[in-house]
C-alpha cells in the first residue's frame, strides 16, 4: 500500500488532517499558534506542571481508552487516529460551563487561574473513570499538575463535588461515544503514514511488522513512544530529532502466562498499572510515583529501558526481577537479559536500527520477598535519588537467592552484588542485615548532585535493606500516605 | 423608619464569600494572559541571549550566525539601548538592560534576537559566540564574607536596651548559626511583555507586572521618552507572588525598544528554564545569634546578624533584609536587642522579592533560638514562646521601638492550642516516639506576627477611578494589579457596599497607568488596604454630589436621602438605582471620580532605626504533626490546624484560598524546594522536574483552616479587614518546627536539632544522624 501523506485526527470534534509539518512541532504550539486554542496554557513545556494538559482518546478493542496528555511534549504524529479535546470543547448540559468547571467556581479552586485548564482537563478525566473519587485517587489524578496558589485544599473539595453538579451520562463523551469510535474506526486505514516538514520526516509504521522496515531503512531515526523524553529534547535542548518514527501506537499487549508478565514495548505505565499491580504489588505502587498521570499515559515501560537512563524508575526492579527483553532488527530477534543490556552510561546493547520489542517479567515466588522503594525529594512527580529493589528467596529462614538492584547509584543500573553475596547463605536476620549494610561501599560509588549527595545516596540506599527486612517482619517502615490504595484513576476502556 | 426599608440586602457587599471575579473565565480558559492575546499584524518575537558564566569580562561577542539565521530581523545589545542602559532601582546604576562588557551572574542577559517566531529568535540566540575574560566568582554568603563582605546597599540596625549588659547579665546564654534557602516563585505564567509601538514617542506594554508604574518609569527612561509616552496593561498575572514586582521590566523594557526600533509590536516570553535562571528568588540568609535568657525560657537579650545573598545587584535587596530585621521578633518581647543586616554583594542573579519579603527569614531566625531555649531548658517550645510573647499593656516595644497596640497573639494561641488538642497529641506523640520503630512523630505549634505597611512610607498611598454611566453601571479602575489573590473583587465588593449596588453592577477593569497614576506595587500585602480605601473614597466623593443633587432638586435635608439596596432614598421616596443616575445626569452632576489613599500615622527613619513603620500587625498561629521516616528521612504532613487573623474579613472565601495557599508555598519553601547551584554558578534546579514545589499529595492530609473571626481592626482600615497576602506564609514554620522535634526524638530531646532549611528528606536523615553522634558522644 501506497503511504499516507498526512496526519490525521480528530481536535474538538473537527478533523485535522497535516500533511505538512514538522517532526518536532509539539501539539502545544499547534493548539496555540497554529489554530488559536490558547486555552491551554504553557507553564514549563516540559511535562511536569500540567497546565497544558488535553484529553487524547484512542480506541482500544471497541472502548475508547480516554487519557490525559501534557500537550507540550506531544508531537502531532503520536495523534494519528486519536480523539483529543482541549479545555475550550467542555460544555455543560445547557451549554454553560462543564459540571468540572462548575464546581472548580463554586469551590474556589482558581485563584491566578493560570494551572487551571489543566487542572479541569485532569479532573475532567478522573471524573469520567471515577465519577465520585476518593482522596486518595484524586491526589493520584493531580500528580501532574502545579498550582502555586491555592494549596490544592479548594481543588479536592471540587473534585470530589463534581459528581453534583452532573452524571457521567450526560458528558459528550458518553453520549456521542459511538459516533466517536465510528469516526476513528474510519480513520483507520492501516497504511503507514509519511509527513515532511522542512526540518524532516515523521514516519508512523503500520504494524509492527512495518516499524522493522522503516528501522531497516532509516536507523537513524528518533523512535519517540510517549515522547515524554524526547519531548525535552525538542522544547528545552532544541535539538534536531528528525527523522521521527513512532511506535506509541504499537506493541500494546500486555498479557500473563506461566508465571511471566509479557509487556510490549508501546505498553504505557498507565496501562501497564492494573496487571502489574495485581500480579506484582510493588511495582503497581512504583508506577504511582512515576511521572504524573499525564506522563503515566503516554511513556512506556520499553521506552524506560531504550533510553538507557541511569535514574529510569522501571530497570532496577525488572533486573531484580531477572526480566528479560526482546530485541528486533528487521525480522531478526535475540532476547537479552535485561541486566546485560545496560553496558555503560549512555550506552545499551542494543544495535543500530534495532528496537525493543517486549519486555518479559519473571513473577516472583510466593514465599519470595519483593520490594521496591524509591526515595526523591518529594514524594510523588520527582525523579530518583536513590531506588532500591529487592528479590530474596528465603527457606526455613535461611536466604537462599538475592538480587537486588538499584538506580541512581552509578552510571547504569546496576546490581549489588557484593550485599547479595553476604545475604545469601545467612540467616535473614537482623545481623545478618546490618553485615550486608556495610558492603555497600564495594558496589556502588554515588554522585553528588542537585537531588541528593553521595553521602545521603549511599545512606538511604543501606537504609533501604533495613526497611526491606523490618517491613518482612511485619513491622511498618516507611511513610504511607493513605492506607487506602490509591487506585487507578483511568481503569481500561469506560463502559 | 417604615416598613419601606425592609428590602434584600446587595449581593455582593463585603464582609461576604464572592467567587473570583476571573473564576468562570479560567475553569473555561478564556481568561486573557498576554501570551494568549491576539498579536497584532506583523508581530515579531524577541529572546534573549544570556551568559554562560558567572562573573567575566565579555572580550568578543560575535552575534554573525544570530543575525544570519532564519527568520531574524535584528539582535540588540547595550549599544541599541536609545536613552539609558539601566534598570537599577533609585539611585543603585547597578543593573543594566543589557551587560555591557562584564556579566556578572551565571544567566545575565547579554543580548536581544528579534525575528519573525519565537521558536527563530530561541534558536537564534543559541548561536551566539561569546568570549569571557575569566573573574573570580563569589557564590553564596560563606565566600562573599570571605572576600570581604561587599554589600549591595546600606545595612540596617535596629537597636533598643543595653545588648551587652542584657546577655552579661542572663543566667543562660546559647549563640548559633542557621541557614535557610531561598526559593523560586513558580508562579506559573511566567515572565512576559508584548510592546505595541504608538505614534511619535508612545508605546503601550502589557506586562506581567505587579508594577506598572515602575515598569512604566524603566520604560520611559530606558528609551528617553517622558513617562505620559508610556501607556502600561495589566489585566491579569498568571501568578506573582513578589517575581513580578522588579523581575518584569527587564522584558518590558526589551519589548519596548524592539518595538519602537522596528515599528512593529513584539512579544518576550522566555522558556521556563530561562525564566528561573535569569529572574531573582527569594533571599537565601545565615542568621548568627546570640540570644541570653532566664531559668523560664524568658529572654533577656538578642544579638543577631542577619547576611543574605543578595546578587549581583541591590534591587530590593535594602527593604527585603530590612523587613527581615522588622521580624526576628516574631510576637516576641526582647529587653535588649540589637539586630543587624548584611545584605551581600554575590554573583548570583539579584534576589528579590517574594511574599514575606525577608520577614519569613527574620521570623524563622527568631525561632531557631526560641527551639534553642526550649531543648537547653527541656521545655515544651511552645511554653518558651508564650513565656515572651509581647505584653497587651507593657512588654510591648519592638526592637524598632513602635509599641504593639492591637496584640492578639495570647487569645489565638490559647484557642488554637486548644482546638488543635496541641497538648494532647505532643504527649501522645512523645509516648508513640518512646515505642521502638523507625517512624517518629513530631507537632509544633508556631505563632505569625506580621506588620503592615510598605516599611518606605511614600509607597502607602493608592488610587482608584470610579465612572458611575447613565445607565447605572460602575466602571472601577484602581492601581492594584491581579495575580489571583482576588484584590480585583474585593475591591468590587467594597465599591458595591458604598453604593448599595448589586456586585454585578461593577465592571472590573485592567490595571493601566493611563487611568491612575503614580501607583505602588501591589505588594506587602497592601492591596486591598490601599486600593480598597482609594475606591471607597471616590464612591464617597461621588455620593456627596449625588446627595447635594438630591437636596437641591427635592428640597430635602442632607439627612432624608441615603442609599439603599439598589436604590436611593430621598424623603419617602425611592428611586431605583440607574433611574437616580439618569436623573444626575440631566442634572449635570459629574459621575466620575478620583479617589485617594494614604495610611495615616506611619514614619519610619531608617538611619536611626525608630519610627512606627506598621499601620497596624496581622496574626496567626498553627500548628502541625508531622510523620518522619528516620531510615531515609522521608515525611508526610499528617494534619495542620491554622487560626487565622484577617480582622473583619472582606471576603472570608478568598481570605481562606490565600491562607490555605501561603501555607503550602511556606511549606514548600522549608521543605522539598531547594535552589542548587553548582560551583561554577550554574542554577541546576532550573524547572519544576529538578525544582520540587509541593503537590496535592504534599499539603496536609488533614488541614482545618479558621479564621478568627472574632477580630476587628482596631485601626481604620477599610471596613476593618486586615491584609492576608503575605502573613500565612509564614505559618508553615509549624512545619520546620514539628520536623525538628521529630529529628530530636532520635536523641530523646536533650540536642537541639539545629536543622538548616529547607529540610528535605536528605536534611532531615543527615540531621538525624549527626544528633545520634552527638547523643552517642555524650
Amino acid at each position: 500500500m501506497e503511504p499516507r501523506n498526512a496526519i490525521r485526527f480528530y481536535l474538538n470534534d473537527n478533523l485535522v488532517e497535516l500533511s505538512d509539518v514538522e517532526p518536532d512541532r509539539t501539539l502545544l504550539d499547534f493548539l496555540r499558534i497554529d489554530r488559536s486554542l490558547t486555552g491551554t496554557k504553557e507553564g514549563c513545556a516540559e511535562g511536569d506542571c500540567g497546565a497544558c494538559s488535553v484529553i487524547v482518546a484512542r480506541k482500544m478493542d471497541e472502548n475508547l481508552d480516554i487519557r490525559t496528555a501534557n500537550a507540550c511534549i506531544i508531537m502531532p504524529a503520536m495523534l494519528d487516529g486519536t480523539y483529543v479535546v482541549t479545555v475550550e470543547h467542555l460544555k455543560g448540559k445547557d451549554g454553560g460551563l462543564h459540571p468540572v468547571q462548575q464546581a472548580m467556581v463554586d469551590y474556589h479552586g482558581s485563584q491566578c487561574g493560570f494551572c487551571t485548564p489543566g487542572f479541569v482537563m485532569s479532573l475532567y478525566a478522573l471524573w469520567l473513570a471515577q465519577p465520585s473519587p476518593s482522596v486518595p485517587a484524586v491526589e493520584k489524578a493531580l500528580q501532574g499538575n502545579l498550582c502555586r496558589c491555592t494549596g490544592y485544599a479548594p481543588i479536592i473539595r471540587a473534585a470530589q463535588a463534581v459528581t453534583d453538579y452532573g452524571d457521567v451520562i450526560d458528558d459528550a463523551l458518553n453520549t456521542e461515544r459511538a459516533e466517536i469510535l465510528a469516526k476513528l474506526a474510519a480513520l483507520g486505514d492501516g497504511r503507514r503514514v509519511v509527513v515532511r516538514g522542512a526540518r524532516g520526516e515523521t514516519i508512523i509504521p503500520a504494524d509492527v511488522d512495518d516499524l522493522a522496515a522503516v528501522l531497516d531503512e532509516r536507523p537513524e531515526a528518533t523512535v519517540i513512544a510517549g515522547a515524554t523524553d524526547v519531548g525535552l529534547w525538542v522544547t528545552k535542548f532544541m535539538r534536531e530529532i528528525a527523522p521521527v518514527v513512532t511506535i506509541g501506537h504499537l506493541m500494546r499487549d500486555i498479557t500473563v502466562a506461566d508465571g511471566r508478565i509479557e509487556i510490549g514495548a508501546g505498553v504505557s505505565y498507565s496501562r501497564a498499572f492494573a496487571t502489574m499491580a495485581e500480579h506484582i504489588p510493588p511495582m503497581g505502587e512504583l508506577i504511582d510515583r512515576i511521572g504524573g498521570e499525564q506522563v503515566r499515559n503516554m511513556g512506556t515501560i520499553g521506552g524506560n529501558i531504550a533510553n538507557g537512563s541511569p535514574i529510569g524508575d522501571t530497570p532496577p526492579p525488572l533486573i531484580a526481577l531477572g526480566a528479560s527483553i526482546t530485541l528486533r532488527k528487521g525480522s531478526a530477534r535475540r532476547v537479552v537479559q535485561l541486566e546485560d543490556y545496560f553496558i555503560d552510561y549512555g550506552k545499551q546493547d542494543r544495535a543500530k536500527g534495532e528496537f525493543v520489542e517486549a519486555i518479559s517479567v519473571p513473577v516472583p515466588g510466593k514465599n519470595d520477598i519483593f520490594a521496591i522503594h524509591k526515595v526523591t525529594k518529594r514524594r510523588d512527580e520527582d525523579i530518583t535519588a536513590t531506588l532500591g529493589a529487592f528479590c530474596i528467596s528465603l527457606d526455613g529462614g535461611t536466604v537462599t537467592d538475592a538480587r537486588i538492584a538499584y538506580g541512581g547509584m552509578a552510571a547504569t543500573p546496576k546490581r549489588a552484588r557484593a550485599v547479595e553475596a553476604a545475604l545469601i547463605g545467612q540467616p535473614w536476620t537482623m545481623e545478618t542485615v546490618e553485615a550486608a549494610m556495610e558492603r555497600f561501599e564495594e558496589d556502588y560509588a554515588p554522585l553528588s548532585d542537585w537531588r541528593a549527595s553521595a553521602q545521603y545516596r549511599m545512606l538511604a540506599a543501606k537504609n533501604l535493606l533495613m526497611r526491606v527486612y523490618r517491613e518482612s517482619g511485619g513491622e511498618r517502615a516507611r511513610i504511607v500516605r493513605h492506607e487506602e490504595a490509591r487506585g487507578s484513576a483511568m481503569p481500561e476502556g469506560l463502559q | 423608619m417604615t416598613a419601606l426599608d425592609a428590602r434584600p440586602a446587595i449581593r455582593g457587599g463585603v464582609h461576604v464569600s464572592q467567587k473570583h471575579d476571573s473564576a468562570h473565565k479560567h475553569v473555561s480558559g478564556t481568561a486573557e494572559y498576554i501570551d494568549d492575546m491576539p498579536e497584532p499584524a506583523g508581530a515579531l518575537h524577541a529572546y534573549l541571549g544570556l551568559s554562560t558564566v558567572a562573573h567575566g569580562t565579555i572580550v568578543s561577542l560575535d552575534l554573525d550566525a544570530v543575525k544570519a539565521a532564519p527568520g531574524v530581523v535584528g539582535v540588540l545589545t547595550a549599544r541599541d539601548i536609545p536613552a539609558s542602559n539601566d534598570i537599577s532601582q533609585p539611585g543603585k546604576h547597578d543593573e543594566p538592560v543589557f551587560a555591557d562588557g562584564i556579566v556578572e551572574f551565571h544567566g545575565q542577559q547579554i543580548f536581544a534576537v528579534i525575528a519573525t517566531s519565537r521558536e527563530a529568535a530561541r534558536r537564534a540566540a543559541a548561536l551566539a559566540k561569546v568570549e569571557y575574560g575569566p573573574l573570580p566568582a563569589m557564590l553564596d554568603i560563606g565566600a562573599a564574607r570571605e572576600a570581604g563582605g561587599t554589600v549591595v546597599t546600606d545595612p540596617m540596625k535596629l537597636e533598643r536596651g543595653d545588648v551587652a549588659a542584657g546577655l552579661a547579665g542572663a543566667r543562660h546564654r546559647i549563640s548559633g548559626s542557621m541557614d535557610m534557602g531561598g526559593q523560586e516563585h513558580f508562579y506559573l505564567e511566567g515572565q512576559i511583555a508584548m510592546a505595541i509601538p504608538g505614534e511619535d514617542d508612545e508605546v503601550t506594554v502589557h506586562s506581567s507586572t505587579q508594577h506598572p508604574s515602575e515598569v512604566q518609569h524603566m520604560v520611559g527612561h530606558v528609551l528617553g521618552v517622558p513617562s505620559n509616552a508610556v501607556n502600561i496593561v495589566v489585566r491579569r498575572m498568571g501568578g506573582g507572588f513578589g517575581g513580578k514586582e522588579t523581575q518584569g521590566n527587564l522584558f518590558a523594557v526589551v519589548a519596548a525598544v524592539a518595538a519602537k526600533r522596528y515599528g512593529r509590536a513584539v512579544k518576550l516570553r522566555p522558556d521556563r528554564d530561562d525564566d528561573m535562571v535569569m529572574t531573582g528568588k527569594r533571599h537565601d540568609f545565615r542568621v548568627d545569634y546570640e540570644v541570653g535568657f532566664d531559668d523560664e525560657g524568658r529572654i533577656e537579650a538578642v544579638d543577631a546578624v542577619f547576611a543574605a545573598r543578595c546578587g549581583f545587584s541591590a534591587d530590593l535587596s535594602g527593604p527585603v533584609t530590612d523587613r527581615a530585621l522588622f521580624h526576628a521578633d516574631n510576637a516576641y518581647y526582647y529587653p535588649n536587642v540589637r539586630l543587624v543586616s548584611q545584605p551581600l554583594k554575590t554573583n548570583t542573579v539579584s534576589n528579590t522579592a517574594f511574599r514575606g519579603f525577608g520577614g519569613p527569614q527574620g521570623m524563622v531566625g527568631c525561632e531557631r533560638w526560641i527551639e534553642d531555649i526550649a531543648y537547653a531548658l527541656g521545655k515544651d517550645p511552645l511554653d518558651i514562646r508564650k513565656a515572651n510573647f509581647y505584653g497587651e499593656t507593657d512588654r510591648n516595644v519592638t526592637p524598632y521601638h513602635q509599641t504593639v497596640e492591637d496584640n492578639i497573639i495570647a487569645r489565638l494561641v490559647n484557642e488554637l492550642e486548644e482546638s488543635s488538642e496541641y497538648r494532647q497529641r505532643r504527649e501522645e506523640i512523645i509516648a508513640f516516639n518512646r515505642e521502638p520503630g523507625v517512624l517518629k512523630r513530631g507537632i509544633a505549634l508556631t505563632p505569625v506576627k506580621f506588620g503592615i505597611s510598605f516599611t518606605l512610607t511614600a509607597f502607602n498611598q493608592a488610587g482608584a477611578l470610579v465612572h458611575v454611566y447613565r445607565d447605572g453601571s460602575v466602571h472601577l479602575n484602581h492601581g492594584g494589579t491581579e495575580m489571583g489573590q482576588g484584590l480585583y473583587v474585593k475591591v468590587a465588593q467594597v465599591l458595591a457596599d458604598s453604593f448599595q449596588i448589586d456586585l454585578d453592577k461593577v465592571r472590573i477593569t485592567a490595571t493601566t497607568t493611563g487611568k491612575v497614576p503614580n501607583t505602588s506595587a501591589t505588594a506587602a500585602s497592601s492591596g486591598s488596604d490601599l486600593n480598597g480605601m482609594a475606591a471607597a473614597d471616590a464612591a464617597e466623593q461621588i455620593k456627596d454630589r449625588l446627595v447635594r443633587f438630591a437636596m437641591e432638586k427635592f428640597d430635602v435635608p442632607e439627612d432624608a436621602v441615603s442609599f439603599e439596596p439598589n436604590c436611593v432614598l430621598v424623603g419617602n421616596q425611592r428611586h431605583q438605582w440607574a433611574d437616580f443616575i439618569d436623573m444626575a445626569y440631566l442634572g449635570r452632576v459629574q459621575l466620575s471620580a478620583a479617589g485617594f489613599y494614604k495610611t495615616p500615622g506611619i514614619h519610619w527613619d531608617r538611619a536611626a532605626g525608630k519610627g512606627k513603620p506598621f499601620f497596624y500587625f496581622a496574626y496567626g498561629a498553627a500548628c502541625s504533626q508531622v510523620l518522619v521516616d528516620t531510615l531515609t528521612g522521608e515525611y508526610m504532613v499528617e494534619r495542620t490546624d491554622i487560626l487565622h487573623d484577617v480582622g473583619k474579613s472582606l471576603n472570608p472565601a478568598i481570605d481562606i484560598g490565600q491562607i490555605e495557599g501561603g501555607f503550602v508555598q511556606g511549606m514548600g519553601w522549608l521543605t522539598t524546594e531547594e535552589l542548587w547551584w553548582d560551583d561554577k554558578g550554574r542554577l541546576r534546579t532550573h524547572a519544576p522536574s529538578t525544582y520540587k514545589i509541593p503537590l496535592a499529595s504534599d499539603a496536609p492530609k488533614v488541614f482545618n483552616v479558621r479564621l478568627a473571626d472574632w477580630s476587628v481592626s482596631k485601626v481604620p482600615t477599610i471596613r476593618r479587614s486586615k491584609a492576608v497576602g503575605e502573613p500565612p506564609f509564614m505559618l508553615a514554620m509549624s512545619v520546620l518546627e514539628a520536623l525538628s522535634m521529630a529529628v530530636a526524638s532520635v536523641a530523646d530531646y536533650r540536642i537541639a536539632p539545629r536543622m538548616d532549611a529547607p529540610a528535605t528528606p536528605e536534611r532531615v536523615l543527615m540531621t538525624m544522624e549527626r544528633l545520634k553522634r552527638a547523643a552517642a558522644a555524650v
